[in-house]
This record gives C-alpha cells, sequence and structure tokens, in this order.
C-alpha cells in the first residue's frame, strides 16, 4: 500500500476522462436536435466508468492501486497524477454507478405528458453538462495530485453552476445558481491557498507521498493556516454550516440534477478531500476543533430544518446538509475506525438518497406537486414507487436491516469504542440527537408521500388543479433506477459481505496501518445497539406527537429569526461587497486623470519600496568619474525645468533632455545597448510627443484648487525617492548576479528573454533611473518550486 | 513623395537630404536587428530606428507621406509582426522546450564570413515589425495637419 506502483503503461484514466469530456460537448453541441435522447448517450459515459472501475478492481482491492501521470506544468513542478486506490474505487463506483441510473431515471423524467409539446432545448444541454461534470467528479476523486484535485474540484463548480441555472428563463433558477457559485467559488478559491500552504509544508503536492511524509512541523502557524483555508473549501462545497443556504437553493435544478450533484456525489467532493487529509492532519492545529463544532452544527441545524418542510424535495435538502455534516464528523476525526463507518455511510447515503429524490421527481412529475400538504394518496400502479421512497426513508432513519442501519450502527460504535479524543463525547451526544431528527424527518417524508398531511384547505387556496389520486402511474423505466436502489439497500443490509471488502480496502487506503472490523448486520448486543434502539423509541414518539413537536419548532424558529440566517448573511454579504465597490470606485475612479495618474504611481512605486526598503543597505560609490556629475546635474536641471516651464512644448522637450541624457549615463557604465534603445526612444516619443501636443492648448490653465500644488509635489516627491531606493538597491543586488561581465564589455551574450525584459523596463526608465539590473538573468529565468 | 494639397511650404535641403537620410537610416535598422544577438541592437531598437526614420519623412512630406510609405496597412504589419514574435517563442514549446528557447547555428558564408544564426532572429523581426507598426499607427492617428478627419481615415484604409 505504501509503495507507489510502477507507471502503468496504459493511459486508460486519461481516456475515460477525456471521454467523458468529449461526450458530454458532443451532446452540448448536438443538445437541439437529441433532446431527452442526449441522456441515451450520456450513460455511456458513466456505463464505461463503471466497466472499466470493474476490471480493475480485482487490482485495487488487493491493495495495489493503479496509478497514472502526465507531466503538466513541469517547470512548476505540477503534474496530472492520477490514482485509484480503494477508496477512490468507492467513490468511482458512486459517481459513475449512480451516475448511469441517473441518465437512465432522466430518459423518463423529461419525457413530456403530451407527446405533441415540444421538448425543451435546453434538456439536451442539460445531459452533456452532466456528462462533463461526471468526467470533473471522477477527475477529483482520481486525482492524486492537489492541484490537478483542484482544477476538477473547480470544474464541478462550473459545471454544477450551469446545471443549476441551466433554465435560463427562470430568475429563481439564476439566482440559486449564483450563489451556488459564489459560495463554493469562494470556498475553491481559499481552498486553493490550503492546498499550496499544505502542498509547500509537505514538500510533495502528491497526496499518496504526504501520507507518508507527514508534515511533523505540527505547531507551525503557516500549516494550521493552511489546514483551515482546506477544511473551509471543503466546508463550502460538502454545505456545511454557515455556508449550507445554496444546497436548497440548488434545488430548483431539475430532479436528476438535484439527485445527481446535490445528494449524492458533487457535495461529497467536501467530504471526500476531508476523509483524505483527516488521517494525516486531524491531529493538528485546530483542525479537530473546527470540524467537530462545524460537523455537530450542521447536522443539527440540517435535522431541525428538515422537520419543518412542506415541500418533499426541500426536506430532502436539509436531510442531505445534515447527513454531509454526519459524514463530516465519521471522516474528520483521523481515527480509522470512525473513517470506517464513515465510508459505510458514504455508500449507505449515496443509494438511499439517489433513490429517495428519484420518488419525488417521480411524484412531482406525474402530480405536478412535491408538496405534502396536496398529496392524499396514489391509485393503482405507484405501489413499487411508494415501496422505493419507504424503503429509501427507512434506510435514512436507520431501521434494521437495511444498510443506513449498518452505517449508523457503524458511527455509533466507532464513537463509542474509539472516540478517545476531546469532545467525543459530546460529538456522540450531538450524533444521537440528530439521529433522532434524522428519524424524525424520514418519518415525516413516510407520512407524507402516503399522504397523511394531506389539506383540504391548502388545496383548495392553490390556483392549478392537481390530485394525487388519478395521477397517472410512472413507467416501469422511471422507477426502475430507484428500485434497483432500494434492492441494493436491502441486499447490503441483509448481507453486508457485499461491499464488506471494498469498506474495508477503502478504509486501508484512507489509513495504510487501519485494521478495520467487517461489517455485521448484527454485531452484539452492545451500547450501539441500545442507542439505535433509543434513537429509534424516541424518533417515533416524536413523529406520534408530531403536531406538538411542530407547534415548538414554530415558536423556536420564531425565536431564531432574531438571529439571521445563512441566506440572510449571504445576501447581506453580497449587498455589502456591491456597496463597498461602489464606494471605493466612487474614490478611485472619479474621472480625473490627475488623480489616476497620482494613484497608479503612488501604488506602482510604493508597494514594491516596502520591499526594497528592507534591502537597503546604504549609499555606495554614487560618483564614480566626473562624467556623472555632468549628467546627473543635466538630468536634474532638465527635470526642473519641465516642471518649471509654462509651455507644453518646452516641458516635453525637458523631458526628452531628461532621457538621453540617461542614455549618455548608460554609456557611461558600459550598457551600449541599454543606450542605444533609450535613445531611440527618446526620439521617437519626443516626436511623438509633440504630434500631440498640437491638439492642446500650448500653455497650462492654471486653475487648479489650492491644495493641488502641495499635492502634486507630494506625490512626485514620493514617486521620485521610492525610485531612488529601487535604483540603489537594485544595483546593490547585481553583486549577487551569476554572470557579471566587466562594466566596460561591449559585448554581452544575452538570451532573447532577457532582451524582452530589457525592452519593457526601458519603458519605464525614460524619466527614471533604470538601472542594469535588468540584465540580471537570473531575475527572469523561470525556477522551479520544487 | 507627392506633397498633399494645401501643405504648407516645403523646404528643399530638408526634403533632398532625407531622401538620401532615408534608406540609409533603415539600412542600419535592419543592421542592428541582425546584430542584436552578440552586438548591441535587436528587434526592438531597429524598429525604433525605423520609426524614426519613417518620422523624417513626416518632417518632409507630412501625414500622406507616412501613409504612403509601406503598401500593407499599419495595423497588418503590427498584427504580422505579434504574430510571428509568439509563434517563435511557442515553438520550442511544440519541440519540448521551454518558451522562448533558442538554437544557433554557425556557418561559414562567402563574404561574410563565419556567421551565427540564431532562431530567435524571427522574434526580433517580429518585435520590428510590432515596433513599425506602432510607430505607423501614432502618425496615422494623430499626424493629420488639422484636427483628424474620419472619413479621410476610413478613405486611407
Amino acid at each position: 500500500m505504501s509503495l507507489r506502483a510502477p507507471l502503468a503503461p496504459s493511459a486508460s484514466m486519461f481516456a475515460l476522462l477525456a471521454f467523458h469530456l468529449v461526450i458530454g460537448i458532443a451532446i452540448v453541441a448536438a443538445g437541439q436536435q437529441l433532446g431527452r435522447g442526449g441522456f441515451a448517450v450520456a450513460a455511456t459515459a458513466p456505463l464505461a466508468a463503471v466497466i472499466w472501475a470493474i476490471t480493475q478492481a480485482g487490482g485495487v482491492l488487493d491493495g495495489k492501486p493503479v496509478t497514472e501521470s502526465f507531466s503538466w506544468v513541469g517547470g512548476l513542478g505540477i503534474s496530472l497524477d492520477l490514482r485509484l486506490d480503494a477508496f477512490a474505487l468507492a467513490m468511482v463506483a458512486l459517481v459513475s454507478g449512480i451516475g448511469f441510473l441517473i441518465c437512465i431515471y432522466a430518459l423518463a423524467y423529461f419525457k413530456p405528458h403530451d407527446p405533441s409539446t415540444p421538448v425543451k432545448s435546453n434538456v439536451g444541454r442539460l445531459a452533456g453538462m452532466m456528462t462533463v461534470f461526471a468526467g470533473a467528479m471522477l477527475g477529483v476523486v482520481l486525482s492524486d495530485h492537489l492541484i490537478a484535485l483542484f482544477i476538477a474540484w473547480e470544474l464541478t463548480s462550473i459545471t454544477s453552476y450551469l446545471l443549476i441555472g441551466n433554465d435560463d428563463t427562470s430568475p429563481r433558477a439564476r439566482a440559486a445558481a449564483l450563489q451556488a457559485i459564489l459560495i463554493t467559488g469562494m470556498g475553491g478559491l481559499v481552498l486553493l491557498v490550503g492546498l499550496n500552504i499544505v502542498g509547500q509544508a509537505a514538500g510533495t503536492y502528491r497526496l499518496s507521498e504526504i501520507i507518508e511524509n507527514v508534515p511533523t512541523t505540527g505547531s507551525s502557524t503557516a500549516l494550521n493556516a493552511g489546514l483551515i483555508c482546506v477544511l473551509i473549501g471543503a466546508f463550502t462545497k460538502s454545505a456545511q454550516a454557515p455556508f449550507s443556504s445554496w444546497l436548497p437553493g440548488a434545488m430548483v435544478a431539475p430532479t436528476p440534477v438535484s439527485a445527481y450533484l446535490h445528494s449524492a456525489t458533487m457535495v461529497k467532493a467536501g467530504v471526500y478531500l476531508v476523509a483524505r487529509m483527516a488521517p494525516m492532519f486531524a491531529t493538528q492545529g485546530n483542525w479537530r476543533v473546527v470540524l467537530l463544532t462545524v460537523g455537530s452544527a450542521t447536522m443539527l441545524i440540517g435535522g431541525l430544518r428538515a422537520l419543518r418542510q412542506h415541500d418533499l424535495k426541500l426536506l430532502l435538502a436539509y436531510g442531505t446538509v445534515s447527513q454531509l455534516g454526519f459524514m463530516m464528523l465519521l471522516f474528520g476525526t483521523g481515527d480509522d475506525h470512525i473513517a470506517q463507518a464513515g465510508v459505510v455511510l458514504l455508500l449507505a447515503h449515496g443509494a438511499f438518497k439517489a433513490a429517495l429524490f428519484m420518488v419525488v421527481g417521480i411524484v412531482d412529475h406525474e402530480v405536478g406537486t412535491r408538496d405534502v400538504r396536496r398529496l392524499g394518496g396514489f391509485g393503482k400502479g405507484w405501489r413499487l414507487t411508494l415501496v422505493a421512497g419507504v424503503v429509501g426513508a427507512a434506510s435514512m432513519a436507520g431501521l434494521p436491516p437495511l444498510f443506513g442501519f449498518i452505517s449508523k450502527e457503524k458511527a455509533l460504535d466507532g464513537y463509542i469504542e474509539h472516540g478517545d479524543f476531546v469532545g467525543s463525547t459530546v460529538v456522540l451526544t450531538v450524533i444521537v440527537v440528530a439521529s433522532i431528527l434524522t428519524f424524525a424527518y424520514s418519518a415525516r417524508f413516510v407520512l407524507g408521500l402516503l399522504g397523511v398531511f394531506a389539506d383540504p384547505d391548502f388545496e383548495a387556496s392553490c390556483v392549478d388543479d392537481v390530485d394525487s389520486q388519478r395521477a397517472q402511474a410512472p413507467s416501469l423505466l422511471f422507477v426502475g433506477p430507484a428500485l434497483f436502489l432500494t434492492v441494493f439497500t436491502v441486499a447490503v443490509g441483509l448481507a453486508p459481505v457485499i461491499v464488506n471488502r471494498l469498506v474495508e480496502t477503502a478504509t486501508m487506503a484512507l489509513h495504510p496501518e487501519a485494521k478495520p472490523k467487517p461489517v455485521h448486520l448484527w454485531s452484539g448486543f452492545n451500547t450501539a445497539f441500545v442507542l439505535s434502539l433509543a434513537v429509534i423509541g424516541t424518533g417515533t414518539a416524536l413523529t406520534v406527537f408530531r403536531s406538538r413537536v411542530a407547534a415548538g419548532l414554530s415558536v423556536a424558529s420564531k425565536a431564531m429569526r432574531l438571529v439571521p440566517s445563512s441566506e440572510q448573511s449571504f445576501n447581506f454579504l453580497l449587498r455589502g461587497v456591491g456597496v463597498a465597490a461602489r464606494r471605493v470606485t466612487g474614490v478611485l475612479q472619479n474621472g480625473s486623470l490627475p488623480i489616476y495618474v497620482a494613484i497608479i504611481m503612488m501604488t506602482a512605486t510604493g508597494v514594491p519600496l516596502i520591499a526594497f526598503a528592507q534591502e537597503w543597505t546604504g549609499f555606495g560609490d554614487v560618483i564614480e568619474t566626473p562624467v556623472h556629475v555632468a549628467l546627473v546635474a543635466m538630468i536634474i536641471s532638465a527635470a526642473l525645468g519641465a516642471s518649471i516651464v509654462r509651455r507644453r512644448i518646452a516641458a516635453a522637450l525637458m523631458l526628452g533632455a531628461v532621457g538621453y541624457a540617461m542614455a549618455g549615463l548608460y554609456v557611461v557604465q558600459g550598457a551600449p545597448d541599454l543606450a542605444l534603445t533609450q535613445f531611440a526612444i527618446e526620439t521617437l516619443s519626443t516626436v511623438l510627443f509633440v504630434l500631440v501636443l498640437r491638439y492642446l492648448p500650448s500653455t497650462w490653465t492654471h486653475r487648479a484648487p489650492a491644495l493641488a500644488a502641495p499635492m502634486r509635489i507630494g506625490v512626485s516627491v514620493f514617486v521620485g525617492v521610492s525610485v531612488f531606493v529601487f535604483a540603489l538597491v537594485a544595483s546593490g543586488g547585481r553583486s549577487r548576479s551569476a554572470r557579471r561581465s566587466s562594466p566596460r564589455s561591449w559585448s554581452k551574450i544575452r538570451t532573447p528573454r532577457a532582451r524582452v525584459r530589457m525592452s519593457s523596463t526601458s519603458f519605464s526608465s525614460t524619466s527614471a533611473g533604470g538601472t542594469r539590473w535588468v540584465k540580471s538573468p537570473s531575475y527572469w529565468s523561470p525556477r522551479p518550486v520544487r | 513623395m507627392t506633397a498633399p494639397v494645401g501643405a504648407p511650404q516645403r523646404s528643399m535641403i530638408l526634403d533632398q537630404s532625407i531622401k538620401v537620410l532615408y534608406h540609409s537610416i533603415l539600412v542600419l535598422a535592419l543592421y542592428f536587428e541582425f546584430a542584436g544577438h552578440n552586438l548591441p541592437g535587436g528587434g526592438f531598437v531597429g524598429g525604433l530606428i525605423a520609426g524614426a526614420a519613417v518620422s523624417l519623412r513626416y518632417a518632409s512630406g507630412g501625414a500622406e507621406a507616412v501613409r504612403t510609405t509601406f503598401r500593407a496597412p499599419s495595423h497588418v504589419i503590427l498584427g504580422f509582426g505579434l504574430f510571428l514574435s509568439s509563434a517563435t517563442a511557442l515553438v520550442p514549446v511544440m519541440l519540448g522546450g521551454a518558451v522562448l528557447e533558442h538554437a544557433s547555428y554557425e556557418m561559414n558564408l562567402p563574404i561574410f564570413g563565419t556567421v551565427k544564426v540564431v532562431s530567435a532572429l524571427p522574434f526580433d523581426a517580429g518585435v520590428f515589425l510590432v515596433v513599425v507598426g506602432l510607430v505607423l499607427m501614432a502618425f496615422a492617428a494623430f499626424g493629420d495637419d488639422r484636427v483628424a478627419n474620419e472619413t479621410d481615415d476610413e478613405a486611407a484604409q
């Protein structure tokens, strides 16, 4: 496990990712013609991934990861390293397995009720973007290099944005998409900072190498800050508090998208990253405190809010938020037994949550509403759909003998037996309480689906007319994918041995030293089982007395309104940024040319000044030959003259004189090439100056406000001093140059690089002293990071 | 070098000396362009000197003289130079090297003796053209004797 496998001769992983990309773009291009048929084409990509994963599974499960590498930006040490270990395999199964089912499901979902209505043209685009997304998500879980992972990560954010906002005529969809990309994009930037710090601290950007060589500088502030940044990135992606508001908003997307991206796969990217990082870094810095606090808060808040939803899809969305918090609590501790529970939950959640979303989509599609108050039971032919919904919800609630029960048992057991860190008891309590809430909202989902909450008064207040009793029963193609997942949930629940090997090796991929215990349906009459019973009992009580619970929750939520919700904070922040930007623009870009020049000059010289002042070593031999005195006297007098004369043309000529004297200085210092350039530039710019000046009045109008002159003088002096310091420090830095030619040498061997550099600096040195620092080759040549 | 209608009085001495100087300066510019590898010079300086020659033409013949200097429009010259430079910069990448990496070959020519040919030469030529194109555009924009006339500009193109 610890040894890196030799480079595979094939490039099958790259081919797989490229296949997703090509198929996706092709479908987007042909979206108009394909329509919903695009999903049939799209299904080939995840199917190929699944088949490929099965062919690789044997070796990977024996602990021999598949690796492929492609040098990308060699100079910066960035390469595209792909690596399929057992944990990645579990994620691939999730991403591509569910992806394939979703494509089949979407075929039926986008079938119009009335065949004569035209298919919306953007359905094809949706199918294409989903394929691209599936490829990006595979990239996240297969990347071994942090930078490659980051790029795939951002690609999932972008495709998610396009998928949420696919219905571009809906303002709600656009707003939700914008919110999602702002939050995850912001998190992505923070993540990039964090990954770089971690990569630098570890000395390598490869995950498989970091785990062998964990940075031991545990107390380092930089590493701690980097880890917090990584966590923030993971939190935004996985909709943890306080960044969770985008996920419920994303539910405006069509249900296949929600089921795929916003429950089963993409939101698990953050969890995935935490799972990868925790074994190495969980004990360092503030990782555990931050992660356990955020995860606990998310799990509780999500559960509480799910309990108050009338929209089945929103209920599931908040349930997803809660479960993601749960996964964070399991993966983030750095303990291998608890992480094993995380792997089980990851798979179980993927199976039941995707099935539940599919059921909601079926209801929405056939009945026309997802509101529990308008669902009053279903007619014949709906039995399979309802079974899928009930079994999925039971798995979510943690009822035996289902997959969800096993994951919850394992989690409780992990925390009871191996929770030996600070706060583990509190977290265990949180998990139990949140599990009770999970049970309650799962029950609410089932009751709502069965029509218990039907409300004739509410129905009467609605404009459109829906009747779930007479709704057309879904086709077998429509229910099939959900049924498949239901069968899987039950089968694994009864015979956990199906996933046992995958779970164990995936845990060992995360924790090389782990000795995972096999998962069982019945692991004895232990504390975890008692807690499970307590959860089920209390949850049932909450469900039975649901009207009182609802009243209590509504009082509590009124009290909670005093505290701004994450939605409100997001809008507040967004408005704040807008206001601040307007104010800054109003001050800095007020339309006055002198102010613009002043700001640009002050920034361009002031910022480097801070760095250069630290290198200040005092004055060197300023005057080397008498010629210096004459030339400098000419420069100074011409510069003073330029600022005093009243006619514009005279000032332009004076500036030209400054430039020519500067060229003379270059000659004296033995830089004929610079002198030549300077001379030519000066000539030409003076000619152009004269041309332009014909369009301006010949003298300045002196109507400037009283403060203007002192301000101009102040800015000029500041810029002058900065450039002076810069010139001195830079010429001092020359001594460190590796290639130093004699000052009088007329011939220089230069590379094109140095020349480009020189030309660009010559422009800026027209009126202010550019010295020979430009010729230091080491200044320009790129240095590799490592 | 025809005089624009209504041009101010022209100095004959200036006209004649510029006729001599103009082509000499262009040769000098080309010399700098080729000498740039081992000696002072290069595409940038060469371009600037060619630009100076163009400005001499302006001094004698006005904007019209500049406009008729080269057959190709100034933006084409600039764009071609830019393309040439960036293409030269990227060729090494395709051959597996770094951006802007260059190679050189030495050869013996009958008259010139040992000549070093550098693959950076097209790059410098591109820079040369960019600078010349830029100078031409500056004269086109600001060089008209009266305040720039839109229809004239369009007709020129």
